[in-house]
Formats: C-alpha cells, sequence, structure tokens
C-alpha cells in the first residue's frame, strides 16, 4: 500500500495552517444562524442564545437590532446593553469604535447583510462585522439565504426576487459555527400564512439552505481535519473524478459524473495525465474533452508534464487521494482479452484505488443500446 | 405507499421526523414543545411513548400533556415494558406523540420494530411525531461507521424514513453539544465522560451534522418529486433512466454492496435489482453457513425493497453479464473483492461496472 506518503502534509502547508491557525485563534469567532426564508425565526434564535451566554456570565451586548416592526423581540432585548447606532445623514450604522471601546465578550448583530448609507467607514456591515472580531470579540449574527451573493441566482430562480443587500459567501465561510434555523416550509404558510411564497417554493429554498449550511460544515470538517494532520476522506460529500484520456468516452463520463455530482450535491473533477508526444488528432480530443468538463462545471486539472509519465495510473490515485476522492470515472480499453488483466491500466487502477469506488465505462462505439 | 383500502379512518395520517445527528441536540425537547403548542391549538395530542433519559429540561416539556400508559410485557420470566400500540390506537388521538422512531421493541411485543407500530398508527388515520437519528437510516449505516467506527445496530429502512410528510433537522453546533454534554445536560457525568472520548469528538459529531443536513435536503427533493411539485430545471435529466444491478456474492463487504447500490439508485432515481448465482439449482453445494449468509443477503435486499433473484449457472460472471444484458441494465454493483469481480468487468465492456470499495477507516 502506498498510502504512507500521503499521511504526511508537506512542510510549507503545514506552514500555511500554523499562520492559519494564529491568526484565527486572536480572532474572535463568529456564529451565524442561517434562515431559508424572511419569518423563520433567526433573530429570536439569536438573541435567545445571546440570553443563554448571558446567563452563564458572559459579557454579552447588543450592535445592532434590525427596526422593521418584530414586536417578538422587543421583550427579548430588554436586558441587555444596547451600544447606540451611529448616524449617517438619516440612516444608521454600527458604532464600531464604541463597541470595541466597550470590548464587550460577544456582540449580537441582527441582519448581517446590510449596506451602509454613503459617507459610512464601511460601505457593508459585513466588513464592520470583520473589523469587531479582528479586535478579539465574539460576533453571532443572523442572515437569510437569498442575502449571500453566491446563491442569489437559484434564489431569484426560485422566487423571481433578487435582494439587493448581499454578503459575499466567502466570509460565511469564515464563520466559526453555523446554525441553520430549519422550520418545515408549512409552518410558514400555514400558521397565519406568513409567507407569500409557495410550499414548493419554501422547500427549495429550504434545500438550497441546507446545502449550503452542509458546505459550510464540509470546509470546518477539512479544516479541523487539515490542522490536525489528518489526511482522510470521510467521503461526507461525494467527490466523482473523471480520468480523461484521448481516446477514452469522455463525453458519456463526464455527463454521467455531472449528473450524479449534481443529484449527490458533490463536486465534479475531471484529471488529464500528460502522456509524451500525442498526435494532432489526439491533442484535439483532450482538448475538446477538457473544454466539455469546464462547460459541466468540473474542475479540470492536468499533472504529470515530465514528458511521458512513466506510470500514470499511480498518478492519477495519487490525485485522487489528495483531493480526497470518494468515486474515479475511467473508460474501457481498446484491448478486449481479460486473460492479460495484470497488464491492463484499468485492472491496475481497480487494484490501487483502494477504499475508493471505481466506475468503468465502455468504449464509445460498443455502448449498450 | 397507498393509504390501505381498509383503513378505518380512510385515510392516513402524517408523520413528521425531528431529525438529529447525535443523542443531546434536542430532537424530543423540539418535538414536545410542538405538542405543547398544538395543544395550545385545541389540537387532541398524546404522548404514546417517551424516553426522558433523567433529562430535566425535557421532562418539564411533557407538563400538561396526556400520556398513554405504557404496557407491561412478560417474556421468560422477566417484564419489560414499552409503548402500548392498541391502546394509543384506541385512544385514538388526533396526533400521537412516539420518541426513538428506530427502537427495537421488548419481546412478546406485537411488531418487532416501532416504526412497524407507528405505521400502524398511521393508517388508523392519525399523525404521528417522532424522532430519528441520522445513524439509524439503514442505508446510512456504513458511511455513519466510516465516521465513527461504531456500527449501529437499530436501523430502520429507508423507504420507511422517505414516508415522512415531513422531516424537521434539529440543529445545534458539535461545540454547543459538547458544551451541553460536559455540563451534563445530556448524560451523567461518567457517562459523558466515556461518550466524550468515543463518538462524541467534535471532527465526528461535525460530519455526522453535514450527513443529516444532506440527508434532509435530500428528503425534501424526494418529497417534491412525490408530490409532483414544479422542480428546478436540471440540464441533464433528459438522459435515459439508469438500471442498477447489484450482484451479490459471499464476500463479506456484499451487506455493504447492497446498501451503497440502494443509495446510488435512489439519488439517481432508478430501478434497481439484486442477483445471486448459484452454482447448481438446490444450492446444496454450499454449507449450512454459506446458505445462511445467502438468505440474509436476501433477507437485506427485501427489507430495503429490492427484488432479489437467483439463478444457477456454473460460470457466475457469465451469468451476470448475460442476465444484466436480457434486463436492460445499465450499471452493474459488485464489491472489490468479490471473486471474479475483474472477469466481469471485462465481460461486460458494453455497460457500466462499479466496483464498490469498503471505505477504509483509520483510526484518528
Amino acid at each position: 500500500m502506498a498510502s504512507k506518503e500521503f499521511c504526511r502534509p508537506d512542510p510549507e502547508e503545514l506552514l500555511r495552517q500554523i499562520t492559519a491557525q494564529e491568526a484565527h485563534e486572536a480572532r474572535g469567532r463568529l456564529k451565524i444562524f442561517l434562515g431559508y426564508a424572511p419569518r423563520v425565526g433567526k433573530s429570536l434564535r439569536m438573541f435567545d442564545e445571546g440570553r443563554r451566554r448571558k446567563k452563564r456570565g458572559q459579557d454579552v451586548v447588543i450592535g445592532a437590532i434590525q427596526r422593521k416592526g418584530v414586536d417578538d423581540i422587543t421583550g427579548l432585548i430588554r436586558e441587555f446593553e444596547i451600544i447606540p447606532p451611529l448616524h449617517v445623514g438619516d440612516a444608521d450604522t454600527i458604532d464600531v469604535e464604541a463597541i470595541l471601546r466597550r470590548a464587550p465578550q460577544v456582540c449580537l448583530v441582527d441582519e448581517l447583510a446590510r449596506d451602509n448609507p454613503p459617507g459610512s467607514k464601511y460601505p457593508h456591515r459585513w466588513q464592520e462585522v470583520a473589523e469587531i472580531r479582528a479586535h478579539g470579540v465574539n460576533v453571532v449574527s443572523a442572515i437569510n439565504l437569498q442575502h449571500i451573493c453566491e446563491q442569489q441566482d437559484a434564489v431569484q430562480r426560485i422566487t423571481g426576487r433578487r435582494s439587493a443587500n448581499f454578503v459575499p459567501q466567502s466570509f460565511i465561510q469564515t464563520a466559526d459555527e453555523i446554525v441553520l434555523v430549519d422550520v418545515p416550509a408549512e409552518d410558514l404558510t400555514h400558521h397565519g400564512g406568513k409567507s407569500s411564497l409557495s410550499p414548493a417554493q419554501l422547500s427549495e429554498l429550504r434545500e438550497l439552505a441546507l446545502l449550503l449550511a452542509a458546505q459550510v460544515v464540509e470546509h470546518q470538517l477539512q479544516s479541523y481535519m487539515d490542522s490536525h494532520g489528518i489526511l482522510q476522506s470521510w467521503g461526507t460529500q461525494e467527490r466523482i473524478l473523471v480520468c480523461i484520456t484521448p481516446r477514452s468516452s469522455a463525453r458519456s463520463m463526464l455527463e454521467s459524473g455531472a449528473r450524479a455530482a449534481q443529484r449527490f450535491h458533490g463536486q465534479l473533477l475531471a484529471v488529464y495525465v500528460k502522456q509524451g508526444e500525442l498526435t494532432r488528432a489526439a491533442e484535439e480530443a483532450v482538448e475538446e474533452n477538457l473544454e466539455f468538463a469546464r462547460k459541466l462545471g468540473a474542475e479540470v486539472h492536468v499533472i504529470g508534464g515530465d514528458g511521458g509519465a512513466k506510470d500514470p495510473i499511480a498518478q492519477i490515485v495519487r490525485f485522487a487521494r489528495e483531493q480526497r476522492i470518494t468515486q474515479v470515472f475511467v473508460g474501457h480499453t481498446q484491448q478486449s482479452s481479460w486473460k492479460f488483466w495484470s497488464q491492463n491500466p484499468v485492472d491496475k487502477l481497480i487494484r490501487e484505488a483502494e477504499g475508493m469506488d471505481v466506475r468503468i465505462f465502455p468504449n464509445a462505439g460498443v455502448q449498450a443500446a | 405507499m397507498a393509504a390501505e383500502p381498509g383503513s378505518p379512518a380512510g385515510h392516513k395520517g402524517k408523520l413528521k421526523i425531528f431529525l438529529g445527528y447525535a443523542a443531546g441536540v434536542g430532537k424530543t425537547y423540539q418535538m414536545l414543545t410542538e405538542a405543547q403548542e398544538l395543544k395550545l391549538q385545541s389540537i387532541d395530542v398524546v404522548i404514546g411513548y417517551f424516553e426522558p433519559h433523567g433529562r430535566a429540561e425535557t421532562i418539564a416539556q411533557t407538563a400538561g400533556l396526556e400520556f398513554v400508559p405504557r404496557r407491561i410485557f412478560e417474556h421468560r420470566g422477566a417484564t419489560f415494558e414499552d409503548m402500548d400500540t392498541t391502546a394509543v390506537i384506541a385512544r385514538h388521538p388526533q396526533v400521537a406523540v412516539v420518541d426513538e422512531f428506530a427502537h427495537t421493541n421488548v419481546p412478546g411485543a406485537e411488531r418487532p420494530k416501532r416504526w412497524q407500530d407507528v405505521m400502524a398508527i398511521l393508517d388508523e388515520g392519525i399523525d404521528v411525531l417522532t424522532s430519528l437519528n441520522i445513524q439509524h437510516i439503514e442505508s446510512l449505516n456504513d458511511q455513519v461507521w466510516h465516521v465513527t467506527g461504531i456500527r449501529v445496530r437499530e436501523t430502520v429502512p429507508d423507504w420507511v424514513v422517505q414516508e415522512a410528510d415531513e422531516v424537521v433537522m434539529v440543529d445545534v453546533t458539535p461545540r454547543a453539544l459538547l458544551h451541553r454534554l460536559e455540563r451534563g445536560v445530556v448524560y451523567s457525568h461518567e457517562k459523558a465522560q466515556q461518550a466524550l472520548e468515543n463518538f462524541f469528538t467534535e471532527s465526528n459529531l461535525t460530519a455526522l451534522r453535514e450527513l443529516a443536513m444532506r440527508q434532509t435536503a435530500h428528503q425534501l427533493e424526494e418529497r417534491r418529486e412525490e408530490l409532483r411539485l414544479p422542480q428546478p430545471v436540471r440540464a441533464l435529466d433528459s438522459q435515459r433512466q439508469e438500471s442498477i444491478l447489484i450482484w451479490l456474492t459471499l464476500n463479506p463487504s456484499t451487506a455493504m454492496l447492497i446498501r451503497r447500490g440502494r443509495r446510488v439508485a435512489d439519488y439517481l432515481n432508478s430501478a434497481c435489482t439484486a442477483l445471486f448465482v448459484a452454482r447448481d439449482s438446490t444450492m446444496s453445494e454450499l454449507s449450512a453457513e454459506n446458505r445462511a449468509s445467502v438468505e440474509r443477503l436476501l433477507n437485506v435486499c427485501r427489507n430495503l425493497r429490492i427484488n432479489p433473484e437467483v439463478i444457477e449457472s456454473p460460470e457466475p460472471a457469465k451469468a451476470v453479464a448475460a442476465w444484466a444484458r436480457e434486463h436492460g441494465i445499465t450499471q452493474i454493483f459488485v464489491t472489490r473483492d468479490a471473486p471474479e469481480a475483474q472477469k466481469l468487468v471485462h465481460l461486460a465492456r458494453d455497460m457500466q461496472v462499479t466496483i464498490v470499495a469498503e471505505r477504509v477507516r483509520h483510526a484518528t
């Protein structure tokens, strides 16, 4: 088994992790409550969290309250110290400097997605939160799905509407903890008809939010594993690798891969191992396949390149382990006699790709009807 | 599953599952909170079964709710308490709260599993609220083992979970859960220490939580398909339908293979069958032990609603390829270490063959 060498992160990588870890520890922790639609109760959950932390003796203040008619929270916030907002023109922004002077342990910031009035120090509220955290203050905040930049196209497809304010998903990924405020869609439509969205629309939004939360959690899991030097995949997310060669029936493999990645909400990768001199036609075939992979949203990698890789299978397996691949897709080669399987690259791959599924595709032309 | 034609109420009750990723996330608490809210709305709700686990906050949440008394079962001189399903049905509330969906009933009970009791209650037109942890879902059994090193024995078949009208994920962060454990909210201190060292590590919990989120998302998609609600447009869905065949062999990983095949078939919305090739018609050439293994595998299939077939042939790989071709199979699943797995790969070059690996578990 060749897995030993993959268990040791290289020194550069270790250094990067340590630096990141140090910056991370000095920074205040960020906890985000994520809602999938307005009025699921994310602000309530956030203030409730603040209340429980206060009860446990932590020093908690409110940095921002959403003002739009939420009666339920009036009672909840009464017990907190509120840092008054700054007035800029006829609008309010967080008074970051006052919060930093006050230096609490925890600052509650409602509605993470807000644009500040012109003339404010930071155009967006999430930038203020980043600043507060940078000074070691923990922040608890709340946001709805439709305010996350990378989700806005999908949300608009579902609801036909698009919110003006947004936060980049990369900022959400920096959260130490994310909590999904999961309420069944029927609670929003039945009881009191709070929502103007249909059950189908709410169900789709809920699914998106769950998958986004899963993605953030996956990210946390990876950083945890990285920082503890664990190079193991738990396969909580399917990661599919399609092996491209000049001859393989790449299109059908890539289509199946994209479909599986979509259905499992996983990741699609495509890899090509450079192998010596190719004919012009073969080179074009490879390029065409890689282009098709990109079109399907695959992450494309070309590896090798020392001119005529000696052992392309070993390179693929090594790459797959580094990328925590769960399924490898590969096409049959032209030779057909299984009697010589010990030399057959497909069989070599099956033998070496321990711990991963290997799906072997028919060669173009012999595909079953 | 359609409503039983003979069901007295004429319609099936609705099933709502509170799904968690570990003990102590607050499933039962949230379920009881919902029961209290229903009661406030003058809905007739009773507790059919409740497992207090000595958690004060959860017990407090039952205040004012009606309990259907548990039934005492006697078995070989010992007595056991469990849900009195007959009494719950006789009481006929609008909603029954039934904790711990994956529970295996005590010996002497009418049905072996609690989920079967729940099905019986639903058949009477009574709605049910129940609680379930992600590790009890049958097709996730291997993945949970892979993450935690624990083989969960009490499982609920996936089709049963898919019957649910609503699945709510009860979510807390692993850090908050670990704090709860340390404060002794979930277990007694001694037991908490053990739990912290084994199952409840931050990485385990994080991985299980991710699985629960993905499972709940998948459930929503399935549900919309079932109700034929409009689906988001998927560019690749026009592709022809897949049909999966699971090749059953005596290789020890075969139960894992069946669960994986089922899961993939569910996600791809494809048909799923299984095939065992006996070398002669009576399977008499198999030892008693092996015959029992085959029976066990066939039962794993049936439990997951896969129709297993047994055929005879002196050349298994060849027979599988031929059977698959005849039945319009597009993809054959086989375990990595099955004898003749690689032979099949080359005999079925006109189909896709998926070699399924036991995912290796390293101690962490």
